[in-house]
C-alpha cells in the first residue's frame, strides 16, 4: 500500500515547490469537500495532498484599489459573515451562499468550486459575470487570467503543472451596475444545478442598459459566457421583449447533455425561463444602486 | 392478505375504560435522553476490543456469469485475516420463509448475500475481507480478481416480461399460469385475485375508465446504514450485534444459511437507525460471522452509503393498469386492476400483499386483479412502508378523481358513496369489521383545509389509503421487581422510539402504577422465545397485546401471593390501582397491598412475580386514513411544491397521541419525497447512476410545509385497548394526492413517477397545444 | 502505516490521537477517541449526521481530515449538555418528539445550536432552510422545527 502524504505550506513559494517537486499525483485541499468526496468514493488516491489553508494570502479577504479581493481558499461562510463583500456583491453571494449546506460551506472555498470545474458550480457563473479575475502562481511566476478561462471542461482546468489559484479579484463596477445569480434544483437546498444563470448589467442615467454580462451553468461541458445573450440587454430599458431576446439568446447557446439531473429540453428551456428572472433581479439591484 | 392468520392466535376483546396513562403523553420517553445526548448506541457505535473490519467487493455489473475468483493476491496482503466467497457458505434449496410482509426463499437469500454462479446487479456481493484496518481491507478488494463474463441485462419490469427479454434464471418459469409454460420467463410468478362477475360488473357500468401508471424503484433512505459486529467463538457459537428491525427473523436466517441450531446464534438488536422495512434480511451478518470464524476474531462490518443504496432493498418499481366502472351516480360496478412489479434480482415483490388488497377502500361487488412478479437484474427488493401500497393508491385514487370529475360529483362524495364499511366484503377473503373509513372522509369534510382560498396555479388533492396491521408470534415478560417496578422485556424492536414509551404506558395502565416505575427494555434472542419481526405496523399493536397479557398474568400471581399473605383465596383477591383487595367485604378487613409490598415479600410466598405472553396475534385492525394537500405548480419550471398537507386517520386508539401524529408525519413526508423527486436511476449498462443522498432527493426540512394531523378513533374491536396500526398508511395517499392536486392546478394528469419537474414541463407543454386548440 | 500525532482540544478537554493521512475527523472520533455521537450516514457531506463545530465553525466532520485538526478546537454532541443539564435545544427535542430513531439528532442539534448563535430568532422557514443540511426520514422536520422555535425563544428570554 501506497502512503498518502499530507502537507501544509505556510508560504506561497513552499507550496508551489512541493507541487512542482511532486512525483505522483498530487491534490490541492481546500476546503476539502470535493477532495474528501472523491478520496470517499476511490475516485482519487493521491500521493501528496497540499494543504492550502495556512497561506495567508489564501485566506485573506480584502479591499484593494479598484476592488475586492478574497483568497481562493476563503471558505463560503467566511464570505457570508463579511458584511461589506456582500454588500458590494449580492450577486456573487447569490452563487457562493448555494454551494452545499451550512456545513458544507463552513468549508468550502470558491477557489475550490472553481478548480474543480464541475460545469454546475454555483459561484462560478456569478463570479464571471461580475468580471472576477483569478490570480494563479506556479513555477513560472504569477499570472491573472479571466476566471471563464480556468475551466475547460468537467473536471479539468487550463492549470498547468504546479500551479495554484491564490486569490480572485473583482473589479469595481460603475454605478448602476447589479448583479444576480439563481439556479434550478429539484429541492430547495442541497442539490446541484441543473441550470444556474448569472447577470450582471449596468444602467445609464436614462435607463438604458449600457454594459452586460451572462453566463450560463450546466449547460454545456464548462460555464458559458453568452455574448448574444448580453446584447439582447444592451441598449434596452430591460423590457419584455429585452427579457424574451434574452432567455431566447440563452437557449440557444445551451449545449447540454441529458443525465440523472436532466434532460437536454429541460435544460434548454429552464435556460431561458431562469434568464429572464435573474435579469429582472440583476435590474432592480442595479436600480436600487447596488452593485 | 400475505400471510394466513393462525387459528390459534390470540385475540383480546376491546374494553371500553377510563383510562390514566393510555392516550396520555408522557413528558419525557424513555429513548429520548440518550439520543439527544449521543450517547445511544448504533450498531456502528459499539466496537470491541481485537475486531478486524469488514469490507464487501461487490459487482460492477449488472449481469455476469463468475468464471473465476481468484483472493490468493488478498490473502498475501499483511493486516488481511480472512477472505471468503460464495464456497465459504453452503448452497440452499429452495425454502421458503416469512420475513416481515414479505417472503424469502433460502435459496435466493443465500444468493443475495454472496453471488453465486452470477452477480445479479450493480453492487451484489461476490467476496468479502477482514483486515486489520480500513484502509488495508479496502486495498485487499482491488487485489481480488474476479472473472465476469458480462450478459445482457433488463432493468425496467416491463422490458423484462417481454419473451426476448435477458433472463436472469434460465429455470424459471412462470407459477400461477396453467397449463403450466415450458418457456423460462422472468415473471416468477402470476396472482390473481376476484370477486363476483368482473364482465358483469362492466356491462352494469355507464363510465369506465382505464388508465396506466409506472412508478420508479425507491429506498426506504434510513439514515443509518447496515452495521453488522460478529463474533464467532471456538465454542462453535455466534454472537452478532446488527441494525435490524427483527433480531429474531436474522437468527432464524442466519441458522439456516450457515447451517448452525438456532440456539446457537445470539441476536443483540442496537438502538435502530431507521428501517421503514428495509432491515429485516440477512446482508453483512452472515459474512461478518463466517469472517469471525475463519479469523478466529471479532469482525465489523458497516455498508457505505454507496452500498446501501446499491445493495439493500429499495421498493418495487411497477407498472400498474387500473380500470374502474361506475354508474352515472359514482357507484362502482366494478374494478380490475394489473399490477407488474419488480422483485429484483429474485422472485418476491410485495404483491401477495398488494394483490388481494388493491381495492379494500371501496365496497365493491366485482374484482379482479392481476399480479406479475418479475424480476430484473436490481438488488432483491425489501419491504418498504407498506410495501407496495402507495404506488395502487396513485392508480386507484387518482382514477377514483378523474371519475369524480367526468360525474361532476365531490371528490370526498364519490368516496363516501362506495366506502368501505363493517360488512363490506373485502377481496382478500374475510368481511371487514368496524373500521374509520368513513369518519376519516366525514372528518375530512368539514376540515378548514377546504376552506382556504387557492390562487392561480394551486391546486388541491384529496387521496385516501388502507392498510392491514400484522399480528404475528409475539413474546415478552413483565417482570415485577422487588422495589414494585417492572421491567417489561419486549421482543419486537422499537423501529423508531415510540413503542418503549406505548409498551410502558399499556403496563402502567394494566398494573395501576405510573408510567415512570415501568421500563421497557429491548431483548436479545437469548432472553426471549421467537417473535415476529417488526413490520406490518404490529409494533405498538401486537407488542402491546403481549403486554396486556403479560401485565395480567403477573396480576393473577400477585393476587395469589397476597391471598396467601392474607391466607384466603386467590379468586378472593381483586387487582384495582396498583393494589391488591380483597374481593368484598365478606373475605375480610385486610389493608390493601401495594405492588411494591406483594413484591418485597413475593420471594418467600412463592417466588418472583413475574408476567409472560408467548401468543400468536391475529385479529389486527385495519388502517384508513385521508389525505388532503394544496399544491403550486411553477409553468415555466414544472416544479411542484406542496404548501399545506393534512393528515386523518383512524388510530383505534392512540396509545401516546403525539407520537402518533409524528408518525403520521414522517409517512407523509416519505410520500411527499417518492411523489416529485425519489427515483432509482440506472444508465445504460444498468449501473446505478445515483447511490447517494445528493442525487436519491430524500426531502430536506425547507422542501417540506407543516402537516396538519387529526386523530380519528374507531376502536379495533379485537384488541383491549382497540389499537390499530398507524405506522404504514400515512405513505399510502400522498403520491395520488400529490397527483390529483397538481391536475387542479395546472390540469394535468400526472401517471408517470416521480412528479419531477422535467416531467410535469414535459406534461404541460405536452398539454398546451391540445388547450390552445379548445 | 505512517501516522500523525495531532493534538486537538474536543469539548474542552486536551486530546492527542494518531491518525492516517485519509482518515477523517469523522473516523478519529467515533474509532479512536470512542466520541460516537456524530453519526455516518453517507461520508460526501450530503446527510449532516456528522456535524461538529471546528473552531466554532459548523462543518461536517466527514469532510474534514484527522489530520486538519491539529490545534482546533471541536465540538461534539457529547459536550453539548452541561453535566447532568440538558441544553435547552436537548430539552425541547425531548419535550416536541423531535425524534424517532434518533441517528440523525446529534447532528441536528449541533446544527441548530450554531444556527441559534447566528439568528437567536429565526423565522420558521429561516430555521428550515437553516436546517436544510441535515436529513431526517423519521420527523418529516415537523417536530423538530418545532422545538428549536420553542428552544430560541425560551434561550431569548434567559
Amino acid at each position: 500500500m501506497t502512503e498518502m502524504r499530507y502537507e501544509a505550506p505556510t508560504t506561497l513559494d513552499d507550496a508551489v515547490a512541493l507541487l512542482a517537486d511532486s512525483k505522483g499525483s498530487t491534490t490541492v485541499l481546500a476546503g476539502g469537500t470535493d477532495v474528501l468526496v472523491q478520496i470517499h468514493m476511490d475516485l482519487i488516491e493521491p500521493d501528496l495532498i497540499v494543504d492550502i489553508k495556512n497561506i495567508k494570502e489564501l485566506t485573506a479577504i480584502k479591499k484593494e484599489k479598484g476592488g475586492y479581493r478574497f483568497g481562493a481558499a476563503v471558505s463560503g461562510v467566511e464570505l457570508m459573515d463579511h458584511e461589506d463583500f456582500c454588500q458590494t456583491w449580492p450577486g456573487v453571494m447569490d452563487g457562493v451562499k448555494l454551494i452545499g449546506s451550512i456545513q458544507v460551506k463552513g468549508r468550502a472555498s470558491v477557489g475550490g468550486n472553481v478548480c474543480n470545474a464541475s460545469p454546475a458550480a454555483d459561484s462560478v457563473p456569478a463570479l464571471i459575470a461580475a468580471g472576477a479575475t483569478a490570480t494563479i502562481v506556479g513555477p513560472k511566476g504569477k499570472r491573472e487570467i479571466p476566471v471563464e478561462e480556468i475551466a475547460t471542461g468537467p473536471g479539468q482546468t487550463s492549470l498547468k503543472d504546479g500551479e495554484l489559484v491564490v486569490s480572485f479579484f473583482l473589479p469595481n463596477s460603475p454605478a448602476g451596475s447589479g448583479g444576480a445569480y439563481q439556479r434550478f434544483t429539484p429541492r430547495t437546498e442541497m442539490d446541484i444545478a441543473v441550470v444556474g444563470v448569472g447577470i450582471n448589467l449596468t444602467l445609464g442615467d436614462d435607463g438604458v442598459c449600457s454594459a452586460a454580462k451572462v453566463a450560463l451553468g450546466a449547460v454545456a461541458e464548462k460555464v458559458l459566457v453568452v455574448e448574444e445573450a448580453a446584447a439582447a440587454l444592451v441598449g434596452t430599458q430591460v423590457d419584455e421583449a429585452a427579457l424574451d431576446n434574452l432567455a431566447a439568446a440563452a437557449s440557444a447557446a445551451c449545449r447540454p447533455i441529458d443525465d440523472k439531473r436532466g434532460t437536454k429540453e429541460y435544460r434548454i428551456k429552464v435556460a431561458g425561463v431562469l434568464a429572464r428572472r435573474v435579469a429582472l433581479i440583476a435590474l432592480e439591484r442595479a436600480q436600487g444602486g447596488q452593485k | 392478505m400475505g400471510m394466513k392468520p393462525s387459528p390459534f392466535g390470540t385475540q383480546i376483546p376491546y374494553e371500553e375504560k377510563d383510562l390514566k396513562v393510555v392516550g396520555t403523553n408522557p413528558t419525557a420517553r424513555p429513548d429520548a435522553v440518550d439520543k439527544v445526548t449521543g450517547k445511544a448506541r448504533y450498531a456502528a457505535d459499539i466496537n470491541v476490543p481485537g475486531q478486524l473490519i469488514g469490507k464487501v467487493l461487490r459487482s460492477p455489473h449488472a449481469h455476469a456469469r463468475i468464471k473465476s475468483i481468484d483472493t490468493s493476491a488478498a490473502e498475501k496482503l499483511q493486516g488481511v485475516k480472512a477472505v471468503i466467497t460464495c464456497d465459504d457458505f453452503p448452497d440452499m434449496p429452495v425454502l421458503h420463509a416469512a420475513a416481515g410482509e414479505m417472503i424469502v426463499n433460502f435459496r435466493d437469500v443465500t444468493r443475495t448475500m454472496m453471488a453465486r454462479e452470477k452477480a445479479l446487479f450493480d453492487g451484489h456481493p461476490v467476496a468479502a475481507v477482514a483486515a486489520t484496518s480500513e484502509s488495508i481491507a479496502k486495498a485487499a478488494l482491488k487485489l481480488i480478481k474476479v472473472d465476469y463474463e458480462v450478459l445482457p441485462h433488463v432493468i425496467d419490469v416491463v422490458e423484462a416480461m417481454q419473451p426476448d427479454a435477458p433472463l436472469l434464471n434460465e429455470e424459471q418459469f412462470t407459477k400461477g399460469v396453467e397449463p403450466a409454460p415450458e418457456k423460462p420467463s422472468n415473471i416468477a410468478a402470476r396472482m390473481t385475485s376476484k370477486l363476483g362477475d368482473i364482465e358483469e360488473g362492466f356491462k352494469n357500468a355507464d363510465l369506465i375508465v382505464e388508465r396506466e401508471f409506472n412508478t420508479k424503484a425507491a429506498h426506504q433512505g434510513y439514515i443509518e446504514p447496515h452495521a453488522s459486529l460478529a463474533i464467532y467463538t471456538e465454542g462453535g457459537n455466534a454472537e452478532v450485534w446488527t441494525s435490524t428491525q427483527g433480531h429474531f427473523l436474522i437468527r432464524a436466517q442466519l441458522a439456516k444459511v450457515l447451517e448452525m441450531d438456532v440456539s446457537r446464534v445470539k441476536v443483540t438488536p442496537a438502538e435502530l437507525g431507521g428501517g421503514f422495512g428495509g432491515k429485516n434480511s440477512i446482508y453483512l451478518e452472515p459474512l461478518a460471522i463466517v469472517l469471525s470464524k475463519n479469523s478466529g476474531r471479532p469482525v465489523k462490518m458497516v455498508m457505505t452509503r454507496d452500498e446501501v443504496f446499491r445493495a439493500s432493498g429499495p421498493t418495487s418499481g411497477t407498472n400498474i393498469i387500473i380500470k374502474i366502472g361506475v354508474t352515472k351516480d359514482g357507484r362502482i360496478t366494478a374494478a380490475q386492476a394489473i399490477l407488474n412489479y419488480q422483485s429484483g434480482c429474485f422472485p418476491g415483490s410485495s404483491l401477495p400483499l398488494c394483490t388481494p388488497t388493491v381495492f379494500t377502500r371501496y365496497d365493491i361487488e366485482n374484482v379482479l386483479v392481476i399480479g406479475n412478479d418479475v424480476v430484473c437484474n436490481r438488488p432483491k427488493v425489501a419491504a418498504y412502508r407498506a410495501p407496495g401500497a402507495p404506488m395502487i393508491a396513485f392508480g386507484v385514487e387518482t382514477v377514483m378523481d378523474e371519475i369524480a370529475e367526468e360525474l361532476k360529483i365531490d371528490p370526498i362524495e364519490i368516496r363516501l358513496t362506495n366506502a368501505a364499511k363493517e360488512g363490506t366484503q373485502t377481496h382478500f377473503g374475510p368481511k371487514l369489521g368496524p373500521i374509520g373509513y368513513i369518519e376519516t372522509l366525514e372528518a375530512a369534510k368539514v376540515h378548514d383545509h377546504l376552506k382556504a382560498p387557492l390562487e392561480p396555479n394551486q391546486g388541491r388533492g384529496i387521496a385516501t389509503g388502507f392498510w392491514a396491521t400484522l399480528g404475528m408470534e409475539t413474546s415478552a415478560t413483565l417482570n415485577v421487581n422487588q422495589d414494585g417496578t417492572a421491567s417489561f422485556i419486549y421482543g419486537t424492536v422499537d423501529v423508531a422510539g415510540g413503542m418503549r414509551a406505548a409498551y410502558s404506558q399499556i403496563v402502567a395502565e394494566e398494573l395501576g402504577i405510573p408510567f415512570e416505575n415501568v421500563r421497557a427494555i429491548q431483548s436479545d434472542t437469548s432472553s426471549l422465545g421467537f417473535n415476529f419481526t417488526t413490520a406490518g405496523s404490529r409494533g405498538t399493536a401486537a407488542g402491546s397485546m403481549a403486554a396486556v397479557k403479560a401485565s395480567r398474568d403477573a396480576i393473577t400471581r400477585m393476587c395469589e401471593v397476597a391471598a396467601r399473605i392474607w391466607e384466603v383465596e386467590p379468586d378472593q383477591v381483586v387487582w384495582e390501582d396498583g393494589h391488591a383487595r380483597p374481593a368484598s367485604a365478606n373475605v375480610g378487613d385486610f389493608e390493601p397491598l401495594s405492588i411494591a409490598e406483594i413484591a418485597m415479600k413475593a420471594g418467600f410466598f412463592g417466588g418472583t412475580i413475574a408476567g409472560h405472553a408467548e401468543i400468536n396475534v391475529t385479529g389486527g385492525g385495519p388502517g384508513f386514513g385521508t389525505h388532503l394537500i394544496d399544491v403550486e405548480v411553477d409553468r415555466e419550471t414544472g416544479a411542484v411544491k406542496v404548501l399545506r398537507y393534512t393528515i386523518i386517520q383512524d388510530a383505534g386508539k392512540a396509545v401516546f397521541p403525539e407520537y402518533v401524529k409524528a408518525q403520521f408525519h414522517g409517512a407523509a413526508v416519505q410520500g411527499i419525497g417518492m411523489a416529485l423527486n425519489e427515483e432509482y436511476i440506472y444508465d445504460e449498462n444498468g449501473i446505478m447512476e445515483n447511490p447517494g443522498f445528493l442525487d436519491y432527493r430524500v426531502p430536506v426540512a425547507s422542501d417540506v410545509p407543516y402537516i396538519d394531523t387529526q386523530i380519528v378513533e374507531v376502536p379495533n374491536p379485537n384488541h383491549p385497548y382497540g389499537i390499530r396500526g398507524v405506522g404504514e398508511v400515512p405513505i399510502i395517499p400522498p403520491l395520488a394526492a400529490i397527483s390529483n392536486a397538481i391536475y387542479d392546478a395546472v390540469g394535468i394528469r400526472m401517471r408517470d413517477h416521480p412528479m419531477s419537474p422535467p416531467k410535469v414541463l414535459a406534461a404541460l407543454d405536452e398539454a398546451a397545444p391540445a388547450a390552445a386548440a379548445e | 502505516m505512517k501516522k500523525h500525532h495531532i493534538s486537538a482540544t474536543i469539548n474542552g478537554d486536551e486530546v492527542d490521537f494518531l491518525c492516517e493521512t485519509s482518515e477523517t475527523l469523522l473516523d478519529v472520533l467515533r474509532d479512536d477517541l470512542n466520541l460516537t455521537g456524530a453519526k455516518e450516514g453517507c461520508g460526501t457531506g450530503d446527510c449532516g449526521a456528522c456535524s461538529v463545530t471546528l473552531d466554532g465553525v459548523l462543518v461536517c466532520s466527514c469532510l474534514v481530515l484527522g489530520v486538519e485538526a491539529e490545534g482546533k478546537e471541536i465540538e461534539t454532541i457529547e459536550g453539548m449538555a452541561d453535566g447532568d443539564e440538558l441544553h435547552p435545544l436537548q430539552r425541547k427535542f425531548v419535550e416536541h418528539i423531535a425524534l424517532q430513531c434518533g441517528i440523525c439528532t446529534p447532528g441536528l442539534l449541533i446544527s441548530a445550536r450554531s444556527l441559534l448563535e447566528k439568528n437567536p430568532d429565526p423565522t420558521e422557514e429561516e430555521v428550515r432552510f437553516g436546517l436544510a443540511g441535515n436529513l431526517c426520514r423519521c420527523t418529516g422536520y415537523q417536530n423538530i422545527i418545532k422545538a428549536v422555535m420553542d428552544a430560541a425563544q425560551e434561550m431569548r428570554g434567559a
